[in-house]
């Protein structure tokens, strides 16, 4: 008896896991120069963020060249945990991509460590930055240009003359979004005070939505998050917030996130700066597949190449033509934004 | 802010981290006072996520603002459901109830992402819903001076139906005839079972409020907080219910007042950056204190916890 069930447990097992695995699939053969794929940093490709930008970027890559999904086309592995970045990325090596993108600053070690051992692939890492490789394109983004705009845009919104900032975990690249936020607040108006919060992860909706009950109870009416997952629970208490009359407003992050502030009877999100992840991968495989890869070097994406910026979403007129200006402004030179 | 707002934020914060782990632990206390372990809970609370939100999804047009409402009576039907697997597991076939349990935290985040791509053109996550519990004032009782504003405005209502919830679940366990019965299973089922008892059936009594209490819980992370489903809308909660289950001694009124603690604990923090004399301190701080308080908490204030005796025993009758 013991033993049958046993085998039922091992079978639910092995269901689960297969289950799990429905997303992906690939199998060896070989490969030609117009390949390319990617490897996503525990995030499914539709994670309303990040990994579903890179791979909306490569499928539109592939597409308007004529390719498929899978082996000799473009293709996608998904990481559900930091152990599966190395297995990832060497099934998609097995598999003959031409390139490999990690998506995201914890796939640099990975990323790194494939390719000395496989010099003749190209690799790319987004947020980070790898040195000593010279199959390696690091990718970067000036996000605190984007996050300078995001605080025009919530300076000339707010009616408090106090906003919020609410940022996932203390990194680098977080920090360049409140940097730049701040900045860009202060540009405005520098009596408007910044409140910062950080939720410790990316993943926590019920602290995210805890930390923005209190900032908009404290009366500021503007939160620009920079969260991933823990964004969901601002949008949530903007919502519940709204619904008990006050007027407030919630930035999104990375993609546009209008559709992330609607509720019945309104919409919370002000404006979103985004990220084109998407826009580096494709232009990237494009460069790889004339044989011009940026292997070794660090490409930036800015304001002026259109690789971050602010969408406006629910912005006043008047609010939108000073978030331009100043969008000119950063473009010509005029303002440095600094990402510290 | 003032001082009654500071308060209030308290309040309404904790009560909002605290209202699934409620329904959970309850759920979990159900289980165990039957004599069955259940370390499931976070697969069924995945369960009731899932398919509370997609009811939502569903049928918003139809039933309007009652929609979430309705939402949880859903969560909590697939969730006794999924628990079925647990009872038949542990009842019938006498499994390891640690495997059986890890088994159903398992199956329930791939079985649901999978059924959200079938369901949403292959996307991992839902859409947002429109109609979601938004915040509560309670008309007369927030008029109160101080107390009303602090307890009673703009705060979680599902909150506040956690705790009655939990004084029911007391009151059934520890003052009514299948409460003591369904106790009795978890302590001494020889026994039980010699005074006539059905020990199976009480046992799977036991699971299935498990499992309806936590379908609830995850429906009110998803009705509430996350306002759509995807694998990380329950990320820990489970088992933080089941801590605060232990941290109850298994009573569920003690449970109930664990899910609060964490949730104050958790909220306190947060609120900490806004009062005047705490706001120079380093937020560090802040962010070291929900865990420092639970660790202090749980030194100082509490004996040993003694679990139902034959809890995860299985009864073999023959022996």
């Amino acid at each position: 008896m013991k033993k049958k069930w046993m085998a039922l447990i091992a079978t639910t097992f092995a269901l689960g896991t297969v289950l799990v695995g429905c997303g992906s699939q690939s199998s060896s053969s070989k490969g030609t120069k117009h390949s390319a794929a990617l490897v996503t940093d525990g995030g499914g490709i539709d994670d309303k963020s990040f990994n579903q930008s890179a791979w909306e970027g490569l499928k539109s890559w592939g597409k308007s060249h004529n390719l498929k999904k899978g082996v000799n086309g473009y293709n996608y592995a998904q990481s559900d945990d930091d152990s599966d970045f190395l297995p990832n990325i060497n099934k998609l090596i097995k598999a003959k991509y031409a390139t490999i993108f990690g998506i995201g600053y914890k796939l640099d070690n990975a990323i790194s460590t494939s390719a000395k051992e496989n010099p003749k692939t190209n690799f790319a890492i987004i947020d980070s930055v790898v040195k000593n490789r010279k199959n390696v394109a690091s990718v970067t983004f000036k996000t605190e240009q984007s996050s300078f705009l995001a605080g025009v845009a919530a300076a000339e919104t707010t009616k408090t003359n106090k906003v919020g900032f609410v940022g996932g975990m203390q990194s680098d690249v977080i920090k360049t979004f409140e940097a730049g936020f701040k900045q860009g607040v202060k540009a405005v108006n520098p009596k408007i005070q910044v409140d910062v919060k950080y939720a410790g992860s990316f993943s926590k909706a019920d602290v995210g939505q805890s930390l923005a009950t209190a900032m908009y109870n404290n009366n500021e009416d503007v939160i620009f998050h920079a969260a991933g997952g823990t964004g969901a629970g601002v949008f949530t208490a903007a919502k519940n917030a709204a619904k008990n009359g006050k007027k407030v407003w919630v930035i999104g992050v990375d993609q546009d996130q209008k559709a992330d502030g609607a509720y019945k009877g309104g919409n919370v999100t002000l404006a979103s700066a985004v990220k084109k992840v998407g826009t580096a991968v494709k232009d990237l495989s494009n460069q790889a597949m004339k044989g011009k890869f940026p292997g070794g070097k660090t490409v930036t994406y800015d304001l002026k190449d259109n690789g971050v910026g602010l969408v406006n979403d629910n912005m006043s007129a008047k609010a939108w033509k000073v978030v331009q200006n100043y969008q000119q402004q950063i473009e010509s030179g005029k303002i440095k934004v600094s990402p510290k | 802010m003032s001082f009654s707002t500071v308060l209030m934020t308290v309040f309404s914060t904790t009560l909002i981290y605290a209202a699934p782990l409620i329904f959970t632990a309850l759920g979990g206390a159900f289980s165990e006072h039957s004599g069955i372990v259940n370390v499931g809970l976070e697969g069924m609370m995945i369960v009731g996520a899932f398919s509370s939100t997609v009811f939502n999804l569903f049928c918003a047009k139809i039933f309007g603002a009652a929609t979430p409402w309705i939402s949880l009576l859903i969560g909590a039907v697939f969730g006794l459901l999924f628990s079925l697997l647990h009872a038949v597991a542990t009842i019938n076939f006498r499994a390891d109830h640690i495997i059986s349990g890890t088994v159903l935290n398992m199956l329930a985040p791939a079985l649901c992402v999978f059924l959200t791509r079938i369901f949403y053109n292959g996307k991992g996550q839902t859409p947002i819903i429109d109609q979601s519990m938004g915040t509560f004032t309670f008309p007369g009782l927030s008029k109160i001076p101080l107390l009303g504003k602090m307890l009673f405005t703009h705060t979680s209502l599902v909150a506040y139906l956690a705790i009655i919830v939990g004084i029911i679940g007391w009151y059934f366990l520890y003052r009514t005839n299948i409460g003591l019965r369904l106790r009795s299973v978890g302590e001494n089922p020889v026994a039980a079972d010699t005074l006539g008892i059905n020990v199976a059936e009480y046992r799977y009594l036991g699971v299935l409020i498990s499992g309806f209490l936590g379908g609830i819980g995850g429906a009110v992370m998803a009705q509430s907080i996350t306002l759509n489903f995807s694998v990380s809308t329950i990320s820990g909660q489970g088992f933080m219910s089941l801590a605060a289950m232990i941290f109850g001694k298994w009573n569920p009124l003690g449970a109930t007042a664990a899910a609060i603690f964490f949730g104050l604990a958790q909220s306190l923090p947060i609120i900490g950056g806004y009062v005047p004399f705490l706001a120079h301190v380093n937020s560090v701080w802040f962010q070291i204190a929900p865990y420092a308080i639970t660790i202090v908490v749980l030194v100082i204030f509490l004996g040993k916890a003694v679990a139902p005796a034959a809890d995860g025993q299985n009864y073999i009758k023959s022996k």
